[in-house]
């Protein structure tokens, strides 16, 4: 028989080919937990940059129990798909990180089990417990809290901001330009402006008797909406507000001391630290006089609704994770409040971590109903409409109509 | 093995039958191709080592479906090289098995999916719909208290032993016995059940998550149940499956949602019970991508834009890059590597990262192209309509026009330099030279690249959504689709959008445009078969 060199090329094919269809076949033994008869094993999604902190606290389960805790890091903007996705296959794991705003997406999908917490509910800070709600069943066992403030430059203003029109004056006083930056962008930034419209008394949704958010009663088009509305407009055109700047170019205008007041969350403390900036945390300064809320965004686990260790996975998330050492633990690898009383209170020692803390004392959990999904859709680019000097009134009542449309669809 | 026995066979007698004679041949080329002969077989053995290390891994996982196909076509490989007959098969396989794993099969795949209803609330199957139904319907009993269980083994056969904090009362029931008190030895056990350590109560989850011991003979007293092994509470369920039937009826309202094949539970107000599963819909997905409401409106506009975006890009990258490949075939220049290394950059650049800076570049107030290069000018690049579009496509330009300049100077120094003296002697000038035999030659080999290149502009997401994400957004239109929105991105957004995932829809939307594509190349393939005519 003649080889010659185009079958040798050939059979390399082949053999690309079959090493192809064993890395598939590997890939999915890594996935499968509970073909091990001889121990208990649970699988757990992190977010790729807790895993670290998240190892030294599995260890300590793991001599406790026997159970075999496996960490697969995971990149976090595609953890919450790649759930959905593959607990209906049985490949997915028992136990997954997540926020709070996943909750409706995941339950629609029916990819996670409810979680008891039994008498420790009360231990949780109130906002994570609410959130860690959907329809009345809890689903996920919270660890942290997050909710934006203002970041001041304490070296420039050294005395918080009593108003909105109090920080602006303040920071013009000291000399800048752009007294007060916040992160937007061409389709606005309805997450960080929610604080202003809490103050007008409009929130996106009202509530029902347990403080659940009601899709069918839409608030973002009463009052309170068309006067934040024109507000935004009039700080518009005052250029407090800008659809240029960037989560960057914010960043940068604080860091470099253009700006005094920077609205962003704890993420971006250490930022702000790094480069020399003498950082205090305060409130939100209202535009209205009334409280401005920011929304919270909790962070937690959640139980696969197909994990075949669901006692173990249960054990795990509310005897274990939910004791003050591990809520700590993680405290210390992100830098977000606890979401347990006991380790929050610990963690606040730290003054930036305390600031944070008492401005989301006032915070509301971010809604995780799947009406909200209509809302972000028109809510982002109306706001920026209006800052670029669209007429407010006639903006606000297209958001309006557009997403209780959407709702109702 | 065949092939040494045969061997020794053509050695011990003269060839005469047919057969022997083959033998023969065989010897032959095997003498003189011998270390030919022993790379195939070592070859063929790592293929097939692999192929029965994957049905080995597949073995213990029960993927029997993926094991045959992996056997069926390992065994295939196998007989067509060594058979001496498929010699077209011989070069054919391995192409086609490519194009089988990396073609056939999603396309068949995107297909079956855009003839389901998967998608957010449709997720898995009926099972597992139902089962995340009763779990997420059962309600604890208000101001109940946490009782202390211990799970507890008779026959087989699990339990929970019970006590109650209020009173420290023990009691003890299984699945189908409600709890009746009982007494406890002094040692903590019940006669005849013996207490389950932790590791054998994880060994049981499944058992011990079905456990739901009945409070008292009547069924609203509700269940308690254990999560963890070590605590229960009392629950009661809002949901009752009724298997023979296949309804749920929701106790609280008496509500009744039966399965009306639309791949959930509703009611006859036509509400739904999500978590649903996934159904088959027929054409519902294609007859929606065509005739939604919401969609039709901008699918015009955005169809439009997408054949001006594809076709202007890859002229506008193909001009340019010829331009420069015929500036560089110019003999005289010097420091022409150079020069093409850098021209090749933005190709080397991942496209992702470019957009993004270009993002950046374009940025109204911030931007290096307004502030730096404009001195403070305040040009809308990104959020003006028409000049989206211009950026779009001169970020394009920037993008795509070294690969053209790439293909262009490889194709061009395929044309012989007779050709171009050719045309001298027949006094034509440079431009006819250029217009009439250079750009039609060059043509024969690059129109391929040009289809291949117009096709993957008409589905170039990366750069859309990195650049402008669609916008500016169409103020008259009420989904979140833009003015730079072409088809890809668009189905995206339709699909995707905030909480809801539409895989169905998405799917049927790429199949479409899919077809599209296809007959455009078709097409433009048949096309070039005229130019090919030229050589």
């Amino acid at each position: 028989m003649k080889v010659n060199k185009k079958s040798w090329l050939a059979i390399g094919g082949i053999a690309v080919a079959s090493i192809i269809l064993a890395g598939c076949s590997s890939s999915n033994a890594s996935d499968d937990s509970s073909k091990d008869d001889a121990a208990t094993t649970l699988t757990v999604w992190v977010d790729t940059e807790r895993v670290d902190a998240m190892k030294g606290a599995v260890e300590a389960y793991e001599d406790k129990t026997g159970v075999t805790v496996k960490l697969v890091g995971k990149d976090n903007g595609k953890i919450k798909d790649d759930f959905i996705q593959q607990v209906p296959t049985g490949k997915g794991p028992d136990v997954v990180m997540g926020a709070h705003d996943w909750l409706g997406e995941l339950s629609t999908n029916g990819v996670v089990a409810p979680i008891e917490l039994g008498d420790s509910a009360d231990d949780y800070l109130p906002v994570a417990l609410q959130a860690s709600t959907y329809e009345g069943t809890t689903y996920m066992l919270p660890y942290a809290v997050e909710n934006i403030a203002i970041l001041r430059n304490a070296d420039l203003i050294p005395e918080a901001a009593t108003s909105f029109d109090d920080m602006i004056a303040k920071g013009k006083a000291a000399g800048l330009e752009t007294p007060f930056v916040v992160e937007q962008g061409v389709e606005g930034n309805p997450y960080h402006l929610y604080p202003f419209q809490t103050a007008f008394g409009a929130p996106v949704f009202g509530t029902d008797a347990e403080g659940n958010y009601d899709p069918t009663d839409l608030q973002i088009g009463n009052e309170g909406g068309f006067q934040f509305a024109t507000w935004l407009g009039a700080q518009g055109a005052a250029g407090n507000f800008n659809t240029d700047i960037t989560g960057d170019i914010a960043k940068t205008k604080f860091t470099t001391g253009e700006a005094a007041f920077w609205l962003t969350g704890p993420w971006n403390v250490s930022a702000a630290t790094d480069a020399g900036i003498n950082v205090a945390i305060d409130a939100v300064p209202s535009p209205t006089g009334e409280v401005a809320s920011p929304f919270a965004g909790v962070k937690g686990f959640f139980v696969s609704s197909e994990s075949k260790n669901k006692v173990a996975a249960n054990d795990f998330l509310v005897n274990y994770i939910g004791t003050e050492d591990v809520q700590l633990d993680l405290f210390k690898a992100g830098n977000v409040l606890p979401a347990l009383k006991v380790a929050a209170d610990t963690a606040a020692s730290d003054p930036i971590i305390a600031g944070f803390q008492k401005v989301g004392a006032d915070a509301v959990p971010m809604p995780a109903i799947p009406a909200m999904g209509a809302v972000w859709q028109y809510w982002g680019i109306a706001e920026a409409a209006i800052i670029n000097g669209e007429d407010p009134t006639a903006t606000w009542q297209k958001l309006t109509d557009d997403v209780s449309a959407a709702i109702t669809k | 093995m065949t092939d040494t026995v045969t061997t020794e066979a053509a050695d011990k007698a003269p060839p005469q039958t047919p057969k022997q004679r083959s033998a023969a041949r065989i010897a032959d080329a095997a003498g003189g191709k011998l270390r030919w002969l022993v790379l195939k077989i070592v070859l063929l053995a790592i293929v097939d080592a692999i192929a029965v290390y994957a049905v080995f891994v597949l073995l213990a996982h029960g993927e029997w479906l993926v094991l045959s196909l992996v056997a069926a076509v390992t065994i295939l490989v196998n007989w067509i090289y060594f058979s001496r007959k498929a010699i077209p098969a011989k070069y054919l396989t391995p192409g086609i098995i490519l194009l089988v794993v990396f073609q056939i099969f999603t396309l068949s795949y995107t297909a079956y999916i855009g003839f389901t209803n998967y998608g957010t609330g449709h997720n898995g199957t009926k099972d597992q719909a139902i089962s995340s139904l009763m779990s997420s319907s059962l309600v604890r009993v208000e101001d109940s208290p946490t009782y202390d269980v211990t799970v507890v083994e008779r026959f087989n056969e699990l339990g929970l032993l019970v006590t109650d904090p209020t009173d420290g009362d023990v009691s003890l029931g299984t699945n189908t016995q409600p709890l009746e008190p009982v007494d406890i030895a002094s040692d903590g056990t019940v006669d005849g059940w013996t207490s389950l350590s932790f590791a054998d109560v994880l060994q049981r989850s499944d058992e011990v998550e079905a456990l739901a011991v009945p409070y008292s003979d009547d069924p609203n007293d509700g269940a308690i149940r254990t999560q963890d092994g070590q605590k229960g509470y009392l629950y009661v369920s809002t949901l009752d499956y009724d298997p023979v039937a296949d309804t749920m009826t929701d106790t609280t309202t008496g509500t009744v949602y039966t399965d009306t094949g639309s791949g959930a539970f509703t009611s006859e107000t036509g509400e739904q019970l999500l978590p649903g599963w996934q159904v088959f819909v027929g054409f519902d997905n294609f007859v929606r991508a065509v005739t939604d409401a919401s969609i039709r409106g901008p699918l015009l506009a955005v169809t439009a834009w997408t054949f001006v975006f594809a076709i202007v890009s890859v002229a506008s990258t193909f001009f340019l890059g010829l331009l420069l490949a015929l500036v560089f075939q110019n003999k005289r220049m010097r420091f022409k590597n150079g020069y093409r290394s850098m021209l090749i950059l933005p190709y080397a650049f991942p496209a992702f990262l470019s957009a993004l800076i270009w993002a950046g570049m374009m940025n109204k107030s911030f931007g290096f192209i307004n502030q730096v290069l404009l001195g403070g000018a305040e040009i809308p690049w990104l959020t003006d309509p028409w000049l989206a579009k211009i950026s779009i496509l001169i970020v394009n330009l920037w993008l795509g026009f070294p690969y053209m300049f790439l293909v262009c100077m490889g194709a061009l120094q395929g044309i012989p330099e007779e050709v171009n003296e050719a045309g001298v002697m027949d006094g034509a000038n440079p431009w006819q030279i250029f217009r009439r035999i250079k750009l039609p030659l060059l043509l024969v080999t690059v129109s391929p690249l040009l289809i291949a290149s117009f096709a993957f502009n008409f589905n170039n997401f990366n750069l859309i959504y990195m650049l402008t994400g669609g916008g500016p957004r169409f103020t008259d239109v009420s989904i979140p689709v833009g003015q730079t929105d072409i088809l890809i991105s668009m189905v995206y957004k339709v699909a995707f959008t905030g909480q809801n995932r539409d895989y169905g829809l998405a799917a049927a939307f790429s199949i479409l445009i899919f077809i599209v594509v296809a007959v455009i190349s078709i097409i433009s393939f048949r096309k070039t078969k005229a130019l090919e005519e030229l050589n």
